[in-house]
């Protein structure tokens, strides 16, 4: 990636920024009175603050960078992860699952799970996601100080301990608060950021006829700009559905139709949107049962039209960089060593064959050919600095991760570039804040609260709150270090992510939908599903991967045509297998909750709730059924 | 509670404004303006986050008017 010169505008912009996120944790501070308003906001936020929010905890910087890279990988079948993989869970966790959030008067998801079930489900649950939300928060923080390293020159531990103080300060002195009230203000600048980005990059293709079109070329001849390694139909950049139905093969993804709607739109979607207490949390601060219900419902209208702001701008570098306009190319992965390899230039042997095998032996990359032996030809009349240019150039491998910024270096002056930027820092840090508060809750609630020291005072619980925060931004710290020097933790992280949150739904299902699911059953219900998943992986692989920790490690019985086919076929298992068990363990054992202690927990023992405020249209069943209707207009806009 | 309309909107009109004056001070600069395809963008995205900030502020002040009589 080359340096971005920032003008002092831009840093002028920056520090607007981080002025305004402190000072609302400072503003916010004398609210916080008890551990209550701490951690839960003392449930006063208003609907559409909590839906925004609800919305934002979710869009991290690494979802920003990972959508734009899928829309060019794989064209606009990337909008299945919203419109399939997250409208209908959300819609679901209104309507049916927040009454019983809400109303059990549960402070976090474990502690639902203890009084529906028991202390061991809630122990496994409140340990794993607190682990997992450490890890994520430093992987979005690497990220960030990876990212302001590569494009800024800044120094990458400077990066990480300053913004992981600014994240210290505001989530310290505001609590659950802070972290909304910012997960607001990143929505924004997010939208405002990228809003222009999206439109000049559409002017400058020519309109969405014209990207269609070069779309359509590009599914032809996808070797042109190494995004893969065989031709499709026309319509496989550009059409969500028929090039899914055509099979794993007639797709970018290598996705088959039950993988993705089953895997992807009800195991793994559900399982995120349904139980992951970083969105649920946001939802539950809300000020009443009516206000907890809408807010996922709000949440979703932003997160059907999100895919033009994250999606298309990935569908665009595609079409731009099949037709290198204004030399625009797909950004090329970074050269590790880049020294080394201006020396393997500098230095090859005079054979054309010989020269290009020992600078691909020092890089380690795919590189052009075309370009490299020019390059070589070139090279006695050229700089150090210029090779270096050229050598990064002629990496042929993308690197989609830098996709979005690609666009945002091609379009944006001064000025505009400050704000763009400013929106992906504030993504990254929301991302550690939102993190942050959940690890601190599920810590003090779930862990201290039940298990080191009960019955303390509030303000003893508010000092916990604090203390842990300090502690959790600074594991996060240490997690960040982690992934960054060994780079094999980012797919084991993600791996166990996915062993631990695929069954997961089987358990909330039955445990609000059928009172005759025990405690017993739930807990190696969920061992059993997570165990599952683990096996899964180790038979299995994808196509193009080694055995190893992509999967396949014990023996390989089935070949999935991509990594993406695998993890959803993946989720499915463990999903049937948690919910089988589960099932299977409760008949077999006794019931420990007698019915009455069921009540508001379990569907069928909860009284319906009665007419609430507000005009009929406002409902959550009716909001629900209309953003389900757009959403399958939607799919069917884009069939 | 600190209503979140305030810190939005003073923030967008803000960085709005200073787009705008930006945009104004170098608007005759078309080597600058090349690669957002010849539009001043600093000075449009500016007027619309100003726009967008005033309105912020407009409905906090109103949500403040109603609250207060309480």
């Amino acid at each position: 990636m080359q340096l971005v010169n920032l003008h002092v505008l831009d840093y002028i912009i920056l520090a607007i920024y981080v002025v305004f996120v402190l000072g609302i944790g400072f503003a916010l501070k004398r609210y916080m009175k008890t551990s209550s308003d701490f951690f839960m906001s003392g449930r006063s936020i208003p609907t559409w603050v909590t839906g925004l929010a609800f919305i934002s905890a979710n869009l991290g910087a690494l979802e920003l960078v990972g959508m734009a890279a899928s829309g060019a990988k794989y064209g606009i079948a990337t909008a299945h992860f919203y419109w399939v993989g997250a409208i209908p869970a959300m819609v679901f966790l209104a309507v049916f699952m927040m009454p019983f959030y809400y109303g059990s008067k549960a402070r976090s998801v474990p502690e639902y799970l203890k009084m529906r079930f028991d202390e061991r489900v809630r122990c496994l649950n409140s340990i794993s996601f607190a682990v997992m939300t450490l890890f994520a928060s430093g992987v979005s923080m690497n990220a960030l100080a990876k990212l302001l390293h590569q494009l800024l020159g800044w120094d990458y531990n400077v990066s990480l301990w300053i913004t992981s103080a600014v994240v210290l300060v505001y989530v310290l002195k505001g609590g659950l608060t802070s972290a909304i009230y910012t997960e607001v203000l990143q929505f924004f600048m997010i939208v405002l950021g990228f809003a222009p980005v999206v439109y000049l990059g559409l002017k400058d293709v020519g309109g969405w006829d014209k990207l269609t079109a070069t779309l359509g070329q590009v599914a032809q001849h996808p070797m042109a700009v190494d995004l893969n390694t065989k031709a499709f139909q026309t319509n496989a950049w550009t059409s969500a559905w028929q090039p899914l139905l055509a099979g794993p093969t007639s797709n970018p993804m290598g996705v088959d139709i039950f993988a993705m709607v089953f895997g992807l739109g009800f195991v793994l979607s559900f399982g995120y949107w349904c139980t992951n207490f970083l969105v649920v949390q946001r939802a539950m601060a809300a000020r009443n049962m009516g206000a907890a219900r809408r807010t996922p419902l709000i949440a979703a209208v932003p997160k059907m039209i999100l895919p033009v702001l994250v999606i298309l701008p990935g569908m665009l570098a595609a079409a731009l960089a099949f037709t290198a306009k204004d030399g625009y190319r797909l950004p090329p992965l970074p050269i590790k060593n880049i020294p080394a390899a201006v020396q393997a230039v500098k230095t090859a042997p005079a054979d054309p064959v010989a020269a290009l095998a020992a600078i691909k032996q020092t890089v380690g990359l795919k590189m052009n050919d075309a370009k490299l032996t020019a390059l070589v030809a070139a090279s006695k009349t050229l700089t150090d600095e210029q090779i270096k240019t050229r050598v990064q150039d002629a990496v042929a491998d993308n690197d989609y991760d830098g996709v979005i910024l690609s666009l945002v270096k091609k379009y944006c002056p001064p000025g505009m570039l400050g704000l763009a930027l400013t929106a992906l820092l504030a993504s990254f840090m929301s991302g550690m804040a939102g993190n942050v508060t959940a690890f601190n809750a599920v810590w003090t609630y779930d862990l201290y609260q039940a298990y080191i020291a009960k019955n303390k005072s509030d303000e003893h619980y508010m000092w916990m709150g604090r203390a842990v925060t300090i502690a959790g931004i600074l594991l996060s710290i240490v997690c960040a270090y982690l992934v960054s020097h060994w780079s094999n933790a980012m797919d084991i992280i993600q791996l166990v992510f996915g062993f631990v949150n695929a069954p997961l739904f089987a358990t909330f299902l039955l445990g609000m939908f059928w009172k005759r699911a025990t405690g017993t059953g739930a807990f190696l219900g969920l061992l059993g599903g997570t165990l599952t998943s683990a096996l899964f992986h180790a038979l299995t692989s994808a196509a193009g991967n080694v055995p190893g920790i992509k999967g396949g490690y014990l023996t390989v019985l089935q070949v999935f045509p991509s990594d993406m086919a695998q993890n959803f076929w993946l989720a499915s298992f463990a999903f049937m297998a948690c919910f089988l068990l589960t099932a299977g363990i409760s008949l077999a054992t006794a019931r420990t909750k007698t019915d009455e202690e069921l009540k508001g927990l379990v569907y069928s023992l909860t009284p319906k709730l009665k007419a609430e405020e507000g005009p009929w249209i406002l409902r959550p069943a009716v909001l629900g059924v209309i953003l389900l209707a757009g959403c399958v207009v939607l799919n069917w806009m884009f069939f | 509670m600190l209503d979140i309309r305030w810190p939005i909107g003073l923030m967008f009109a803000l960085v709005g404004a200073i787009l705008i004056v930006y945009g104004l001070i170098t608007g005759s600069d078309a080597g600058l303006y090349h690669r957002s395809l010849d539009i001043n963008i600093n000075l449009v995205w500016g007027v619309v986050l100003v726009v967008f900030g005033g309105l912020m502020l407009l409905f906090a002040w109103r949500g403040q008017k109603t609250a207060a009589p309480k």
